[in-house]
């Protein structure tokens, strides 16, 4: 349920980032990159943004999302290990301590603006 | 940059004269930003806030009905009336309706901020913050802050706490940490609770505790029961060593 403010929050940055960088123009893409230990639901951004495009300088653009795998560093071993959800363990040296270092991310890349003709 | 007329980039090929006809001029804009980062600054700045002060914050995560309230009732009863005054401890409660928590918390003696949320699932640091200009208690140790009954959406907030709790009733199944991976990866301290109903729900502890080490494995994890003072001690023993 939160992914709507969150989507919110995201559209507001890409349509000021648009009205700032390419006055009067139309945003055909967002690129936005997303992690599993985010706690977002990639589904649920994609049925928010559906919601909130229209009407916007959005309205009509792609959500492209660009969905990570968790990433840990292990300090034992030094090593960056990715690993599926709920098995964090090291596979190098079975360590569970591994710190996460990636994964956790909801962040707006960029996005295409088309210029107005 | 681009040569031919100075924007930031294109994707489309440079066989164009300077005044693109017929062809749309695409501008790619990086930006680079998260979508929590406003939560962050107020996270931070309470983190910071906290620590300017010596208070250790937690932030108590679970679902709804796994009893957070009636366990903080235990932590506020225990630091308020049998550690005071080394240990003053306060509460900020939300929920989507009602303040029957913050109630209940100040029925023990103790200063608690109900924070509604109205339609939203989860606290953030943004209203946090405002509770915290609230706070009347001086010399506060702990700072209890109950989110929403809720494992999905609180996952994504950092309040600025020290501490993250989840709890997990016996009541709820073993397998709840495998459904909900993320809110337990984050956990600092997974806490079973209604561990005296234990028997009656065929509660599998083994089962429970493997699967919160596999999603948590660095989380401390107690068994308790606000119904049983023993299941407490240990605990408590913990908490009162604890600081940001």
């Amino acid at each position: 349920m939160h992914e709507l403010g969150i989507m919110s929050r995201m559209l507001d940055m890409a349509v000021e980032a648009a009205e700032q960088q390419a006055p009067g123009g139309r945003i055909l893409q967002i690129h936005v990159q997303v992690g599993p230990l985010s706690g977002v639901v990639v589904e649920a951004l994609r049925f928010a943004f559906e919601s909130l495009a229209p009407g916007s300088l959005a309205e009509g653009a792609d959500l492209v999302i660009h969905e990570t795998a968790p990433l840990f560093y292990c300090p034992d071993c030094k090593t960056t290990y990715t690993t599926p959800i709920g098995n964090y363990h090291c596979p190098a040296c079975h360590s569970t301590h591994g710190e996460l270092r990636g994964g956790n991310e909801i962040q707006l890349q960029h996005i295409e603006v088309q210029d107005h003709v | 940059m681009c040569d031919t007329c100075g924007c930031n980039d294109h994707i489309h090929p440079h066989d164009h004269s300077h005044g693109h006809e017929g062809k749309p001029h695409i501008h790619r804009i990086d930006i680079q930003t998260s979508a929590v980062a406003y939560n962050q600054r107020f996270a931070d700045q309470n983190r910071g806030w906290f620590k300017a002060k010596g208070m250790t914050a937690y932030n108590v995560l679970s679902s709804p009905g796994s009893g957070k309230t009636a366990f903080l009732e235990a932590c506020l009863r225990f630091l308020n009336q049998e550690c005071r005054p080394s240990q003053t401890a306060v509460a900020i409660v939300g929920d989507l309706q009602t303040d029957n928590d913050a109630e209940r918390l100040r029925a023990t003696g103790a200063e608690a901020l109900q924070i509604t949320t109205g339609a939203t699932c989860h606290l953030d640091a943004h209203m946090v913050a405002h509770a915290l200009d609230e706070l009347k208690t001086e010399n506060i140790q702990h700072v209890f802050i109950e989110n929403v009954g809720n494992l999905v959406c609180p996952a994504t907030y950092d309040l600025g706490e020290a501490f993250r709790w989840v709890l997990l009733s016996v009541t709820e199944g073993e397998d709840k940490p495998l459904k909900y991976p993320v809110i337990f990866q984050k956990a600092d301290f997974v806490l079973i609770t209604k561990m005296d109903l234990a028997e009656a729900v065929e509660f599998k502890r083994d089962v429970a505790i493997g699967n919160i080490r596999a999603v948590a494995p660095n989380a401390e994890v107690f068994e308790v029961s606000v119904k049983e003072p023993h299941r407490l001690k240990e605990f408590f023993e913990r908490l009162t060593s604890l600081r940001a």
